[in-house]
């Protein structure tokens, strides 16, 4: 059976106030997650590595993912009366997702041998409320990949000991890995210019 | 004197020569290098030093670790924006006569990551270059060209004139300007007074 609905039956069992679903992976590989709340994150996480059954002690990776504000289009059939009879009719429905910074955790078990389980944890917005609770007390591996996240997409761990950049230096204003970072334009030749510098040079 | 009167006193054991030559002949075969790395063409920069290649054939095999007592700089590496300023800090204590030698298409002109927001677009935004060598990696054999290349290069060096290099003129820079961390990028983002790219044109 697959790893995350065994883990997620245990989750339900030990901590039943947690709000914590599966995420279904359609690609081939079907690499299911689970998408935990960020109030519950910490409990879920000590659960998950305390745990006899479970015993996730290692924490191989741990990264961002920003998802913009999307429109998902839905094909619904429904049901229209026309010329007095009644017909199927497809309706395209749009469904509003608003966007939010993704955090996703990678845990193998080294005592059981197995892995990888898949946790994903979600801000409210890609704005201003984009705080999630920290995992080094969990996994102390948790440390620098958590500054690299946040230097790079901007989410604040909350409970980290030394949350500064990682990669980019201190004075650096932006997050570079969100998709709408716009680069610095210091692009000014190129041997054989084309695409981009052809456009600036028809604008000067 | 004339080429051929030096060959007749050469042959009764006695050598002339002139003192921009013995001087040239001096320098150019004891350069030190910088001992220090960015990235994978430091690799390929040590396996030149060692034995199969053997830098220390051209009087080049004292790495120096201390800027103090280096003569060349070889950038091998990515320089990214934020080990810009350490680099250009590192020339500015080197004792003049000072070469730089770019290694890698990195250091010449950010290479595969050009596009990307961390890596300086290229060295000679910032210091004076004297040898570039394309290449990713290069191979020690194109490293050992470069500095036969600078070797030549000094070779060709007048004491007096108009043509003298930069540390024989009172009025040229010894040092570079350090660029600053910006919010965005590193202010300045180039030295004007080294790096003049050509003007890109449609027709090209």
């Amino acid at each position: 059976m697959d790893e995350s609905v065994t883990v997620l039956k245990r989750i339900e069992e030990a901590l039943p106030e947690a709000a914590v679903s599966r995420v279904i992976n359609p690609s081939p590989s079907g690499q299911h997650s689970l998408l935990v709340e960020p109030k519950d994150l910490l409990a879920v996480a000590r659960f998950l590595r305390d745990d006899p059954q479970l015993g996730y002690d290692f924490l191989s990776n741990l990264t961002g993912v920003d998802w913009l504000d999307r429109t998902v289009k839905n094909k619904v059939k429904k049901i229209e009366i026309r010329e007095g009879e009644e017909t199927e009719v497809d309706v395209v429905e749009e469904q509003q997702i608003p966007g939010c910074l993704e955090v996703v955790f990678h845990l193998y078990s080294l005592s059981r041998k197995q892995g990888p389980l898949i946790l994903r944890t979600r801000t409210v917005n890609r704005t201003d409320r984009v705080a999630l609770p920290s995992l080094v007390s969990v996994w102390r591996s948790a440390e620098f990949q958590e500054r690299e996240v946040y230097d790079l997409y901007g989410v604040v761990f909350e409970g980290h000991p030394d949350l500064r950049r990682l990669l980019m230096w201190d004075e650096f204003e932006d997050h570079p890995m969100r998709k709408d970072y716009i680069e610095p334009d210091d692009y000014e030749y190129e041997p054989t210019p084309h695409g981009r510098v052809l456009e600036k040079l028809d604008r000067s | 004197m004339t080429e051929g009167l030096h060959g007749e006193l050469q042959k009764h054991g006695v050598f002339t020569t002139t003192l921009e030559g013995i001087h040239n002949w001096g320098r150019r075969n004891s350069v030190w290098p910088l001992q220090f790395g960015l990235a994978c063409c430091a690799i390929e920069m040590i396996a030149t030093s060692m034995a199969r290649y053997d830098l220390a054939r051209f009087g080049a095999e004292v790495f120096r670790p201390s800027p103090r007592q280096a003569d060349l700089m070889i950038v091998a590496g990515t320089v990214t924006k934020k080990m810009a300023p350490q680099v250009v800090r590192l020339y500015n204590q080197m004792p003049e006569p000072k070469y730089v030698i770019a290694m890698g298409a990195c250091a010449i002109s950010g290479g595969p990551f050009k596009q990307g927001y961390n890596v300086l677009k290229g060295i000679d935004r910032f210091l004076p270059v004297d040898v570039h060598i394309p290449g990713c990696p290069p191979r020690p054999e194109a490293l050992l060209h470069a500095f036969m290349t600078l070797q030549r290069q000094i070779d060709r060096q007048k004491l007096t004139g108009d043509e003298r290099p930069r540390h024989l003129r009172a009025e040229a820079p010894s040092e570079y300007p350090v660029p600053q961390f910006g919010k965005k990028d590193l202010t300045p983002g180039k030295n004007a007074a080294v790096w003049s790219p050509p003007v890109s044109t449609r027709s090209g």
